[in-house]
Formats: C-alpha cells, sequence, structure tokens
C-alpha cells in the first residue's frame, strides 16, 4: 500500500486517479500510523512553497516522513519534489525537508515564458528504477516557475529550458522527486507510478 | 525543449459536446468523457471542457462529467464555464481539474484572479479572453460568449491579468472564431509580445497549417481547436506530423 500524504495539496486527487486507474493499492493519509506500514509514501503538492511548507507542519508529519524516508520509497511530486530540499527562496527563505541536498529558486532565465508550462523531453543522466521500460523520447508534463539547484548525482533526469531544470531527483537510495506531473503525463508517466510501485514491493 | 501544445476543446452542454459557430447554431455530438478519452488516445496535450450554459444561465458547471474524465484520463484537464467565485474554482479542482478557466467572472471581478492565483497557485489560473478589433486598430474584450462589449482595452486587460497572477492566457478572436480562416496572428503577436506567461492561440483554425503557421509566426505556446477535432475533419496527429516536418517541437 502506498502512504498519500493528505495535507492539503491540490494535486492529491489527481495523484489517486492515476493510482487507482493502475490498480494500485493506495491510502490518503494524515496518519503516521498509516504511514509507518506503508511499503511506499507520496507527497503531493502544488502551490506556494511555504504555505506547502506550513500546511505540511501542521500534520505534525514532517518528522513521520523523514523517517521513513530512510526506509522506504518516498516520492514528491512538483512542489512535493522541491519539498525534499533543503530550502526555498519563494516569498523569503523557507525550510525543506533536506532529504536531497541542494535548494529552490526562481527559473534563472529572463528569454523564457514563466511558469514553464507544457511537456518537455526528458534527458535521462542516470540509470533509475522509475523509468524502467519506457521508450525514448519522455515527454512529461511540467507547471512551475521555481526550480532546484543540486548536485549533478542527485539528478537523474534533466529538461532543457533555457538551462537544465532538474526533472527527476534522487538522494541515491530511497527518495525520489518528480519536478513534473507523472500523473498528467499520459501512458509514461503512469508507467513511472507503476515503476515506483514496483519498488516498493 | 518544451513541445508546443495543441489542445482540443469539448463544448459542453447538458452534458452533451457542441460547437457553436461563432457562438450560435449548435449540433449535437457526443459524450464528452468517450471524446476525451479518444482526444487522449489521440495524443491531445491538454484537454478543455466549456460549460457553455453554465455562462449564460448561472448553471453550475458540469462537475460530474469531470469527474468521469479525471478518473480515465492522465493529461491535463481544464475546466470552464461559469465559474465566477472562489467557491466554484475550488469545487472544480475537487472534481479533478487541473485547471479552470475564468472568462466574464474576471473582467467583471478582477480580484478572483489573485484570490484564486494566491489560493490554488497561479499553476491553475487560466484566463479566458474573448477580444475583437474596435476599428480603432485596436482590440477591445467581450464578455457572456462575446456578445457585450465591456470597452476595456485586450492590452491593457492582459497586462493586468499577468500582474495579478494568472498562470496562462487563453486568448479568442471573436473576428476569426468559427470562420475558419486561419488564427488571428495579429491579436496573438500583440499579446504575446504584452505579456511573459503562456498564451494559447484560439478561435479560427480552419486547416492543416494554420497551426504550425501560429506557432511560426506568434509567441503563443499551444493552440486550441474544437469543431476541426471533434467532426474529425483534422486530427490531433495530423496537426502534430505537419508541424514536426515544419521544425516545430512536438510532444
Amino acid at each position: 500500500m502506498i502512504a498519500v500524504i493528505d495535507y492539503g495539496a491540490g494535486n492529491l486527487f489527481s495523484v489517486c486517479n492515476a493510482l487507482s486507474y493502475l490498480n494500485i493499492a493506495h491510502e490518503i493519509t494524515k496518519d503516521a500510523a498509516v504511514i509507518g506500514k506503508a511499503d511506499a509514501v507520496i507527497l503531493p503538492g502544488v502551490g506556494a512553497f511555504p504555505a506547502a511548507m506550513e500546511s505540511l507542519r501542521k500534520t505534525g508529519l514532517i518528522g513521520t516522513i523523514k523517517e521513513n524516508a530512510q526506509k522506504k520509497p518516498l516520492l514528491g511530486i512538483c512542489l512535493g519534489m522541491q519539498m525534499l530540499f533543503e530550502q526555498s527562496d519563494e516569498m523569503g527563505i523557507c525550510e525543506g525537508l533536506s532529504l536531497i541536498p541542494g535548494e529552490v529558486r526562481h527559473i534563472p532565465s529572463k528569454k523564457v515564458i514563466i511558469p514553464h508550462m507544457g511537456w518537455n523531453e526528458l534527458v535521462i543522466t542516470q540509470d533509475c528504477p522509475i523509468f524502467k521500460g519506457i521508450e525514448q523520447p519522455v515527454y512529461t508534463y511540467f507547471v512551475h516557475s521555481y526550480q532546484a539547484f543540486c548536485k549533478d548525482e542527485n539528478i537523474a533526469a534533466y529538461c532543457e529550458y533555457d538551462g537544465k531544470v532538474p526533472a527527476l531527483v534522487t538522494d541515491g537510495k530511497y527518495v525520489f522527486g518528480a519536478q513534473f506531473h507523472p500523473e498528467k503525463s499520459g501512458e509514461k508517466g503512469l508507467m513511472m507510478l507503476r515503476n515506483f510501485e514496483e519498488m516498493a514491493r | 525543449m518544451l513541445a508546443k501544445r495543441i489542445i482540443p476543446c469539448l463544448d459542453v452542454r447538458h452534458g452533451k459536446v457542441v460547437k457553436g459557430v461563432n457562438f450560435e447554431g449548435v449540433k449535437d455530438v457526443g459524450d464528452p468523457v468517450a471524446c476525451a478519452a479518444e482526444y487522449n488516445k489521440q495524443g491531445a496535450d491538454e484537454i478543455v471542457f466549456y460549460d457553455i450554459v453554465a455562462s449564460h444561465e448561472g448553471r453550475g458547471t458540469f462537475l460530474d462529467v469531470v469527474r468521469d474524465t479525471a478518473k480515465q484520463v492522465f493529461v491535463p484537464l481544464t475546466v470552464g464555464g461559469g465559474i465566477s467565485t472562489v467557491e466554484d474554482m475550488r469545487e472544480t479542482l475537487r472534481a479533478g481539474a487541473d485547471k479552470i478557466s475564468i472568462n466574464s467572472a474576471a473582467v467583471k471581478n478582477p480580484q478572483l484572479i489573485s484570490d484564486g492565483a494566491e489560493i490554488f497557485g497561479s499553476q491553475c489560473i487560466v484566463v479566458g479572453i474573448d477580444a475583437k478589433r474596435d476599428g480603432k486598430g485596436g482590440y477591445t474584450v467581450y464578455v457572456n460568449g462575446g456578445r457585450i462589449d465591456m470597452h476595456v482595452d485586450l492590452l491593457e486587460w492582459v497586462t493586468e491579468v499577468e500582474r495579478r497572477g494568472a498562470g496562462e492566457i487563453c486568448l479568442n478572436s471573436i473576428d476569426t472564431d468559427g470562420v475558419r480562416g486561419g488564427f488571428d496572428l495579429e491579436m496573438l503577436k500583440a499579446v504575446c509580445d504584452r505579456v511573459r506567461i503562456p498564451v494559447i492561440a484560439s478561435g479560427g483554425a480552419g486547416k492543416l497549417s494554420d497551426f504550425a503557421t501560429a506557432f511560426q509566426e506568434t509567441g503563443v505556446t499551444a493552440a486550441l481547436a474544437a469543431s476541426l477535432f471533434h467532426f474529425g475533419e483534422l486530427t490531433i496527429p495530423q496537426v502534430k506530423a505537419d508541424c514536426r516536418g515544419k521544425g516545430i517541437p512536438m510532444r
């Protein structure tokens, strides 16, 4: 069973619709015990970083999430991915979950349209179980104005948007973060969610 | 590289898909959920549902259609028509919409854009705009399905829409909508030059090359069409192949 963290994130239902379609057992929860017995955890998220961290803090689950991320797969999606880093400067400096070293800042290019919205092609730089069996080219759906800045070793895939935008990040162990929305990235996005579930077995 | 998006729009009325030519004379066409699933299969980059009744008669949007679609279609869904409060937005998002499109309500109450962006995030606030040439070299904004001239200058309006935090603009030209002579390139160019948020071209697609032309000659990041796709005159794969052949990035 995958625990989907319920802290009021807007894409919670989209993520769960995709999991239901794939017949993947999951539970929407803010209960530490449910997260504890889950095989994997998904942290959804859309909107602004400080408000999301504040909502997550109110659930009292930050310690639980960090602890579980040491022993079972965790997937952060979109803002949920950004929250895996140490901090963001969206509306002032705000601390994140610090599960992956790095930080989140506004997309630096002055030339491109912001938000980065639409389907962009992934450049896969690391063999990652999330991409298992997925044929190139892989386009996934992005919508964001802030991006991660981290070491190459934590980037499994990036996309080009007048610069490198980390698309799939990992701590090299259990923690994964997708800047794009696998639940809105068609068949290939669904395959990634399926692959994530298989990692949890 | 970021791909340009091809977006079919399903106008929904009493649970059925319709398409009005110049917003008049509608033909009944089919089940919106089945249509959305078919578009998804064809490779649509997003799908738009527009509840045309709601905007005219103040009825709630067709949320069951949205709910059913969101359970089987896994590309972004935009829902518009009759959304005029933050509560309407919340309800529509909870039904499974990824973005909400507001049009008349935003012109009448621009604060709705700011409130929506603040509460739900800019990424899900699309401002739809119906505009028409004013005969003096500019464009003016219309509401209620293109029937009422608000005497608001288009370029001033898009500037305010961006400033208030909209994530995207869907620009429909009343002059070209339903005429099928191509998108309104001049109007699109004027708006793309003014804002930095994504602009979707709407209204006027009539033949295959119209899509590539809009991408080549203006800064739009997406193009939307309804009846053209709906009656099967053109398919999404045909449009994408044409664009790809002309060097435009497509998914």
